[in-house]
């Protein structure tokens, strides 16, 4: 039995670092990062206080309680604001790490997991080599972590907490290998430490050797839990952690954004934070939510269109669901499709804050067939179809849907889902032995004409640059419903055969100026409410 | 001249008779081809030829979105994707529905004007995996649609080269020129009205008591470089513009005459 602790030294700043990956200088050791000197403030202006360092801050100089304004006086020092959304992050992408090992994971700290190695050989081979993989995934989504592994829950965490890099504790060596660590690492109580100092006891090899009985009397059971842990005997079982399916990023901005470029750069980060987290579980995503903190003292400003900014100043948030045709996990076609919506429905207020989150969802498992008709890949459509919302109009792109309704030119449009399964109709064998359908072409608005009526048959008209007899008529159709609303209707439609008397001005729906006028087959209507006479289309 | 011309190809053709047959015949081309579902049509054309533009060009009201309905219907027949770039929002899905469309596999990218149209068209080619992507370009004045440069066209057709995507383009005069490996004009010969078979005096004076039944529409084949099938007349490949061409009539119905001839195969 073996378990494996994955720990996060500095991890206060490590989340914040794992979002500015500026801040992180890679060292030519993979293991090693070679550090920028990083310090972060929390509390409220002007009071602001450092609270967490890294090594190389510490060396500038910098040290835990000093003023915000006292540490930017040092030029090597990066000041942050602490984030406790980024840690919540990165304790997730940790946990991430853990589950995309084995099942088995405890959450013992924000910084610290453990995970069990058991029965995990012949997936991934030696400890060594599982170890190795748990720093790497680390890596991959942003985290340097520390790595022990132990057949002892305890000593695997206390190893992990002391011990930079990779370390291995075989079993019986528990004891000589915790020896060398200070007493730190059990992160006793203040007066424990104390204590302990005074009696010259910096390291577990001389914690151990105290004898128990006397400690028990002089610092109780926290003493003797001490003990335990510097000889390496505790022992206690795994306290499972439940497996979360949530996948969430979120960015505090420190200045605003207003500009479309800098603002995909960080969901771009965003997003290759979640895609990895999903690919570390072997999910994808089946939607993509969005949603923005406005900036609540946003300013009149020039460039804003009116109805923007008062939705702006009546919204502090801007929130955005996108759902996928299919489950996908390609970062950088979720940015594609991103920066398309918000091209096409901005924000309209700079942005203070970011929150990404996916659905998680099993990946598809598609099966091509021979015989199966083509169809446009989900993943391109879906960004075609984004590009044809941009160019046209969010409304004017899909695939039509009669509607169960009397009233003339009943459709919605409905988003475009070419199902990939599809079945060759059955109709088809029926569809070359009919005469072909005379279809209808539909003015959209309807043009407005004048008609001239002859024993209350019209005889002439003319509308939109062409006029003509007409030579013959259908009607009327008498049609109306929905009184009770406000676009209620009621008319009169004709079929007309109309002969057009050539006209050189003939505009758009007039016929080509290069042939004879034909005759053609019009649709009218008279409408009785507005009481006028309208063009609906042509039979073409 | 034509005689030394003549005896020269009988010789170079006896040189290499053995090694090459015909060398001085155009080779055929052999297009895969997808049916109008209209007997008349598809034995005056053999069908769409897919990887290649076809246009379809006529005067309002001489059958273009006919064509286009039965080309849609019999794509989504065959569980193909179809896209509509329509230049002026005149597609009626009512009438696409009755003409046998499967409308949710049909994508309706409703324009507003010509740029939009060729846009559109550039990203659903870019984007691939359709069956048939038509342009609609009827509505559009004739003027709009004759400023669009031949590079357009020709890019169009080489996007759906090597392909099984079938591009159609309608408009009211033929623009794609050489680009177009099938040119059908379309003209309306004559209306269909069905008179009633009662006295006339039972309705009132003012009251048309007749139905449109459909039309007559004459289609021409202007260029063709698909082979016909066998029995029809070979084609040859860039055919010059006739205006004789093999042409072939056929009729069309209105939907409520429609619904009786469903009635009556039934």
């Amino acid at each position: 039995m073996a378990f494996a602790s994955i720990h996060v030294p500095d991890f206060s700043i490590q989340a914040v670092v794992r979002t500015e990956p500026t801040l992180c200088e890679r060292a030519i050791h993979e293991q090693a990062i070679c550090e920028r000197a990083i310090a972060l403030v929390e509390g409220c202006p002007p009071q602001e206080r450092v609270v967490a360092i890294n090594g190389a801050a510490a060396r500038a100089g910098i040290s835990l309680g000093i003023t915000k304004a006292q540490a930017a006086q040092f030029h090597c020092v990066e000041v942050r604001q602490r984030s406790h959304s980024k840690e919540q992050s990165a304790h997730a992408a940790l946990l991430d790490t853990g589950w995309s090992i084995s099942p088995r994971v405890e959450e013992t700290a924000i910084d610290s997991i453990v995970v069990d190695l058991d029965g995990l050989g012949s997936l991934f081979g030696s400890e060594e080599a599982m170890a190795l993989l748990l720093a790497r995934r680390a890596s991959d989504l942003g985290l340097a972590v520390h790595v022990a592994v132990s057949s002892n829950v305890e000593v695997a965490l206390h190893a992990a907490r002391g011990f930079p890099g990779i370390t291995l504790i075989p079993p019986g060596e528990e004891a000589r290998r915790m020896g060398v660590l200070p007493i730190q690492v059990f992160s006793p109580s203040p007066e424990m430490m104390e204590t302990l100092e005074r009696w010259g006891v910096r390291t577990c090899e001389a914690l151990a050797k105290l004898p128990l009985l006397e400690l028990s009397e002089r610092l109780g059971q926290q003493g003797v839990q001490l003990h335990q842990w510097a000889r390496g005997e505790s022992r206690r079982a795994l306290i499972l952690a439940e497996a979360k399916l949530c996948f969430e990023e979120e960015m505090a901005l420190e200045y605003a954004v207003e500009e479309l470029e800098p603002l995909a750069f960080l969901l771009g980060r965003l997003l290759d934070q979640v895609c990895a987290r999903l690919a570390a579980r072997s999910l994808s995503a089946s939607a993509i939510r969005l949603r923005f903190d406005l900036d609540a003292a946003c300013k009149d400003d020039s460039r804003l269109d009116e109805s923007v900014h008062k939705r702006s100043s009546e919204n502090k948030s801007y929130e955005k669901l996108f759902t996928l045709p299919v489950p996908m996990r390609d970062s950088k076609m979720f940015l594609k499709l991103l920066r398309l919506h918000l091209q096409c429905d901005p924000p309209g207020a700079p942005i203070v804050h970011i929150f990404l989150a996916a659905d998680p969802e099993a990946p598809r498992a598609m099966q091509h067939g021979l015989f199966v008709p083509s169809s446009p890949d989900p993943e391109k459509l879906e960004l075609t179809m984004a590009r044809l919302a941009n160019l046209v109009g969010d409304s004017r792109v899909g695939s039509p849907r009669v509607l169960d309704s009397h009233r003339p030119d009943a459709f919605e449009m409905s988003r475009f889902l070419p199902a990939r399964d599809a079945e060759i109709s059955e109709e088809i064998a029926v569809l070359g032995e009919r005469t072909p359908l005379a279809a209808f072409r539909a003015f959209r608005p309807a043009l407005r004409a004048a008609v001239v009526l002859r024993d209350g048959r019209p005889a002439y008209i003319s509308f939109s640059g062409m006029h003509g007899e007409v030579m013959a008529a259908s009607g009327p159709w008498r049609t109306s419903g929905e009184w009770w609303r406000e676009d209620a209707w009621s008319r009169e439609e004709w079929e007309i055969e109309i002969q057009p008397v050539q006209d050189r001005n003939a505009a758009a729906i007039g016929p080509s100026s290069s042939c004879e006028p034909r005759r053609g087959i019009y649709r009218i209507y008279y409408d009785a409410l507005c009481r006028g006479w309208f063009v609906a289309g042509m039979y073409d | 001249m034509a005689g030394n011309v003549a005896a020269l190809r009988f010789q170079i053709e006896t040189a290499l008779a053995g090694r090459v047959p015909a060398p001085f015949a155009p080779r055929p081309v052999q297009v895969e081809t997808a049916p109008f579902r209209i007997a008349e049509v598809d034995a005056l054309t053999g069908g769409l030829p897919r990887g290649g533009l076809t246009e379809i060009c006529g005067p309002p009201c001489s059958g273009r979105a006919t064509l286009l309905l039965s080309a849609l219907a019999s794509g989504t027949a065959h569980a193909e994707a179809c896209a509509l770039v329509d230049g002026r929002d005149s597609f009626d899905p009512h009438s696409a529905e009755a003409a046998g469309v499967k409308l949710e596999r049909l994508l309706w990218v409703r324009c507003g004007n010509i740029d939009q149209c060729l846009r559109a068209t550039d990203l659903l080619l870019q984007g691939g995996g359709f069956g048939l992507i038509a342009m609609d370009l009827s509505v559009l004045p004739p003027k709009t649609v004759r400023y669009v440069p031949l590079n357009v066209w020709f890019r169009f057709r080489r996007a759906v080269e090597r392909t099984s995507t079938i591009l159609l383009l309608l408009d009211q005069e033929s623009n794609a020129g050489t680009c177009a490996s099938l040119v059908l004009r379309l003209a309306s010969e004559s209306a269909h009205w069905l008179e009633p078979k009662v006295r006339q005096a039972v309705f009132p004076a003012n009251c048309c008591a007749c139905l449109l039944d459909g039309a007559e529409i004459q289609a021409q084949v202007v260029r063709s470089r698909l082979q016909i099938a066998a029995g029809a007349r070979k084609e040859r490949s860039f055919a010059r513009r006739q205006d004789a061409g093999p042409a072939a009539n056929f009729r069309t119905k209105t939907e409520w005459s429609y619904g009786k001839e469903i009635a009556k195969t039934k």
